[in-house]
């Protein structure tokens, strides 16, 4: 029987503030597991700490709620050992750039087959608003006593650099594209990445709904906003890395790195860089274990009458002496 | 008359210490001989000291002696560090070209050590040399044997016509091993067994060493022919195996059914998961081949979270590390206790603090590992004593895990790790395999955390259809969703505390603390001490004393009740540990409100040896002992 959006949604009351950009990433993700028919039991929602760590709470599939930093180690460890499961990873730009950064960069390098969400709002809202990793330098949200002091990590060039062989952003208030881009992420045989640009409306009063919705960039002809935000797909963009070439790899990477630089009066979304030319971690493995898809840790059968049924007689004979 | 009988190697780290010590462990083993070797190394790759003892008996033996009755020293450090270490009538096999150099020269000595060792030179008005070292060893009955390793080496070249082995000094190692088993007119054909056993892939190699060892046996049985002891083969019982420290947990968790384990490199840690790995596809009896998947990570924080991601499947998994990787743990190990998520953590204690003696062993985080992490959650530490426990131990601790929905902490250490042992073949037929309340199926309304009796709820795995729920590391409500509410937080506080009495009343009893002789005067351990004591309690047995011991496994929750009962009639209580401050005493202070009579520790980073609690024991015996021993033995 299919199931339907209201199946993917809890009776948690959400208590994320009005107008938050959580809702939009929240609604996308249940929209998407929606469209792909994935089976409830099938999925699994990991998240990090912070006000987007609830997302998995309001998520009718298993949910795992992790600690501030470490959404990716357990979501890897689950995909590893069941690699039927459908693996969605949710976190805040403190969490997943600032302690969890060690962790975002060897996921890159690991490419297991799953997706990661960032929910981009340059402030740690939970704890009223202090500098979070995406917060520019020299820029002053309504809470800090001072401007911030730190450069900023550009997340889109660092998940290139780490070896994410999908890379995109998308915008929180625009759900249709987030929906797409969130299928396609989950569709993509490696590990995908998507920063979602997400205004804190309580504590972030800089990228506001309004910034990005251009108020302050008036067409003088029109006379309405110039949005920020435009999609990579309506400018001939091709993100998608086709031969294996080393001059393509370059050149796709190169203008993915070009693109993510983009910011201020234009801020590109979409997919900036996909890969599947680059092995999974899945295929890394089937390398030295031929039938691990078939047969993953989840699936073997370890004992019989609560007796081990691993045969370890040839390793005793070799200690033999 | 028992034969007891060890033979000490030394030289430069990488020079090939490692592989004569397994040449001469598998020639005792095959032999007949009980073995039990230990390695000592610095943490450096190339060129510090590293040494190796290995001792042979025709009893059961646990741990090593105080020096050793012969040694091979191919430098000068060796020499100067262990060479008053041999006893009367035992032999020193040495490179000649060695005998001239001063302490000056050897840079890899580290500044006190010198300084103690010029001082001890001028107290004896000798010259700091290598010398003056084999004139005391002379004096007190040591037999010298000069050979030239350099010549030996040459006159293999020539005669095998092969000029580049003149300068293969690697080669010293299995001619030291060959020169002392010439000396102890051993039988050869085990030497050349072992050397073919441990180039399996490499014939030419083999056949190289085999003919240097040929060489080095004959020329040192000929030339030290009237040495006063003598190798002999010995009735050899069948199904003997010779195992490393790292083999016993990682054969337990193939056996156990562990398919998923996560690491950071770490020392005494690492070999564990090597050899997991190096056999990560297993057999399975009637069925497919299965496999481990072994992880290694960008740290140890990382290392937890997938060990823990991967349980949430079902699966068997652990992590495995050392006090500094452990200590990045803490907040995972936590989320574990209250989401009630089985997973094992096999600690390989080193000393502490901070890196401390990364390469050295200790037993300083008993009580870290019953407190790490913020908050009040259950948790069972568990301790293994020596190789054979820790593959049995094993199996129960994943057990533990599964039956509870606990983290267990395992712990191991690295005198365990990186020693030597021969021991019965291991038994799979005696682990059991329990997975507690975990669900293949469910139908209806489920509840992950639904309060029960026992405390322990039944166990869904991600996957399993009807199956969802949810984790927090916030407290929650019984599907696994966020609560703040006082009196659920009272609940799921209570439902996870009534685990700690389950284990105590669940756990078997010879689980537990397993108990050794008659306990009027008794030993108090845990872990790895188990061997030098059971070895030292035998020697008081000769000597008509009869001691007891209690080694505690369960070191968390404690088992009060049943050790206050064992230690009920007991009239002297001794704490024997390998750390500062008697962290198992504090525990049956606190518990038993009873301070152990007398106190035997050792923080050196060396482990015990038999011969030192065999001193202590007697002092204690003879009533001349302090209350507090700190043993120092070893280099």
């Amino acid at each position: 029987m299919a199931t339907k959006l209201g199946d993917y949604k809890t009776q948690i009351h959400n208590d994320w503030c009005p107008g938050c950009g959580d809702f939009g990433i929240v609604n996308a993700i249940q929209m998407s597991l929606t469209e792909m028919q994935i089976p409830r039991h099938k999925a699994a929602i990991f998240s990090g700490i912070g006000c987007s760590g609830k997302t998995s709470h309001f998520i009718n599939v298993y949910g795992v709620h992790t600690l501030h930093g470490r959404v990716l180690t357990f979501a890897q460890g689950a995909k590893i050992a069941n690699p039927e499961m459908t693996i969605v990873a949710v976190g805040g730009d403190g969490d997943g750039l600032g302690i969890g950064a060690g962790h975002f960069v060897a996921a890159g390098r690991r490419n297991v087959n799953m997706t990661y969400i960032i929910f981009d709002n340059a402030v740690y809202g939970l704890t009223k608003g202090q500098a979070s990793p995406t917060l520019k330098l020299g820029e002053q949200t309504k809470s800090l006593a001072n401007p911030n002091s730190n450069y900023n990590v550009n997340p889109i060039a660092l998940a290139i650099s780490s070896g994410f062989t999908f890379v995109a952003r998308s915008y929180s208030y625009d759900v249709r594209q987030l929906k797409n881009i969130i299928t396609a992420a989950i569709k993509h045989k490696g590990l995908s990445f998507i920063d979602i640009l997400q205004p804190c409306p309580t504590y972030n009063d800089l990228y506001t709904r309004d910034w990005f919705a251009g108020i302050d960039q008036i067409n003088e002809e029109t006379k309405k906003p110039t949005p920020r935000i435009y999609n990579l797909s309506d400018t001939g963009y091709d993100p998608v890395v086709h031969y294996s070439t080393i001059t393509e790899l370059n050149e796709k990477l190169s203008q993915a790195l070009e693109k993510s630089l983009e910011w201020g009066d234009k801020i590109p979304t979409g997919i900036f860089y996909k890969n599947e030319l680059i092995t999974p971690y899945t295929k890394r493995i089937t390398d030295k274990i031929p039938n691990y898809l078939e047969n993953p840790a989840a699936k073997q059968k370890i004992s019989k009458n609560g007796k081990s049924t691993t045969d370890i007689s040839g390793i005793l004979d070799s200690l033999k002496i | 008359m028992t034969f007891d009988y060890s033979w000490l190697i030394g030289g430069p780290q990488g020079s090939g210490v490692d592989t004569a010590a397994n040449i001469f462990s598998r020639v005792g083993t095959k032999l007949g001989y009980h073995v039990f070797g230990k390695r000592e190394y610095h943490s450096n790759i190339k060129g510090l000291h590293s040494y190796f003892v290995v001792r042979l008996s025709d009893n059961k033996i646990r741990s090593n002696v105080n020096g050793a009755n012969i040694m091979v020293a191919f430098d000068a450090e060796t020499m100067i560090r262990h060479g008053l270490s041999i006893s009367k009538n035992g032999a020193i096999i040495y490179d000649s070209s060695i005998v001239n150099t001063s302490i000056n020269e050897i840079p890899t000595i580290e500044t006190d050590h010198r300084v103690r060792l010029d001082e001890f030179f001028k107290s004896k008005n000798m010259e700091p040399k290598v010398s003056s070292i084999i004139e005391l060893a002379k004096e007190s009955g040591v037999n010298i044997y000069p050979i030239s390793f350099w010549d030996a080496l040459s006159n293999i070249a020539d005669e095998l016509k092969k000029p580049e082995l003149s300068r293969m000094t690697r080669m010293f190692n299995v001619l030291g091993v060959s020169f002392s088993l010439g000396v102890l007119k051993a039988p050869i054909a085990p030497l050349l067994e072992s050397i073919e056993e441990i180039f399996p892939t490499k014939p030419t190699i083999a056949d190289l060493n085999k003919k240097a060892a040929n060489f080095a046996y004959n020329y040192a049985s000929a030339k030290f022919s009237g040495f006063n002891a003598s190798l002999d083969e010995t009735d050899k019982e069948p199904n003997i195996m010779l195992v490393q420290g790292h083999q016993g947990s990682a054969l337990g968790k193939m056996v156990c059914g562990c398919r998923f384990q996560s690491y950071y490199p770490i020392t005494p840690a690492s070999d564990e998961s090597e050899f997991l790995e190096t056999h990560e596809i297993l057999q399975v009896k009637e069925d497919r081949p299965g496999s481990t998947s072994i992880i290694q990570t960008e740290d140890e924080i990382s290392a937890i979270g997938m060990a823990v991601g991967a349980s949430l499947t079902g699966v068997r998994s652990a992590t495995s590390t050392s006090g500094p990787g452990f200590s990045l743990m803490a907040e995972t190990l936590g989320w574990a206790g209250i989401n009630e998520v089985p997973v094992v953590i096999t600690l390989f204690q080193r000393s502490g603090p901070s890196t401390g003696l990364p390469t050295r062993h200790g037993q300083d985080d008993l009580l870290f590992a019953i407190n790490a992490g913020h908050g009040e959650f259950p948790r069972i530490v568990y301790a293994s004593g020596d190789i054979e426990d820790s593959f049995y131990d094993t199996g129960k601790c994943f057990n533990f895990a599964d039956i509870f929905q606990v983290p267990v902490i395992h712990i191991l250490d690295k005198f365990i790790a990186s020693s030597v042992v021969t021991c019965n073949r291991f038994d799979p037929d005696l682990v059991s395999i329990d997975r507690g309340k975990l669900l293949e199926k469910i139908d209806g309304d489920y509840k992950r955390f639904a309060l029960s009796e026992d405390g322990i709820s039944p166990r869904s795995k991600l996957g399993l259809e009807n199956g969802i729920f949810w984790n927090t590391g916030d407290e929650s409500d019984e599907y696994g969703h966020i609560s703040e509410d006082p009196v659920t937080r009272i609940h799921m506080m209570d439902k996870r505390q009534t685990k700690v009495e389950q284990v105590i009343s669940l756990i078997p009893k010879e689980d537990q603390a397993v108990v050794y002789g008659k306990l009027d005067i008794c030993i108090v351990s845990w872990g790895s001490p188990k061997g030098p004591i059971l070895d030292a309690i035998e020697m008081h047995k000769q000597d008509g004393y009869e001691i007891g011991f209690i080694d505690i496994k369960l070191l968390h929750p404690f088992p009060t009740n049943y050790i206050k009962s064992l230690l009920k009639n007991s009239s002297i209580v001794i704490d024997i540990e390998a750390n500062m401050t008697g962290q198992l005493a504090s525990l049956i202070k606190e518990n038993l409100l009873r301070d152990p009579d007398y106190y035997i520790l050792k923080y050196t980073g060396r482990p015990m040896t038999c011969t030192e609690i065999f001193d202590s024991l007697k002092k204690i015996l003879e009533k001349k002992a302090e209350k507090k021993q700190v043993l120092s033995y070893g280099d």
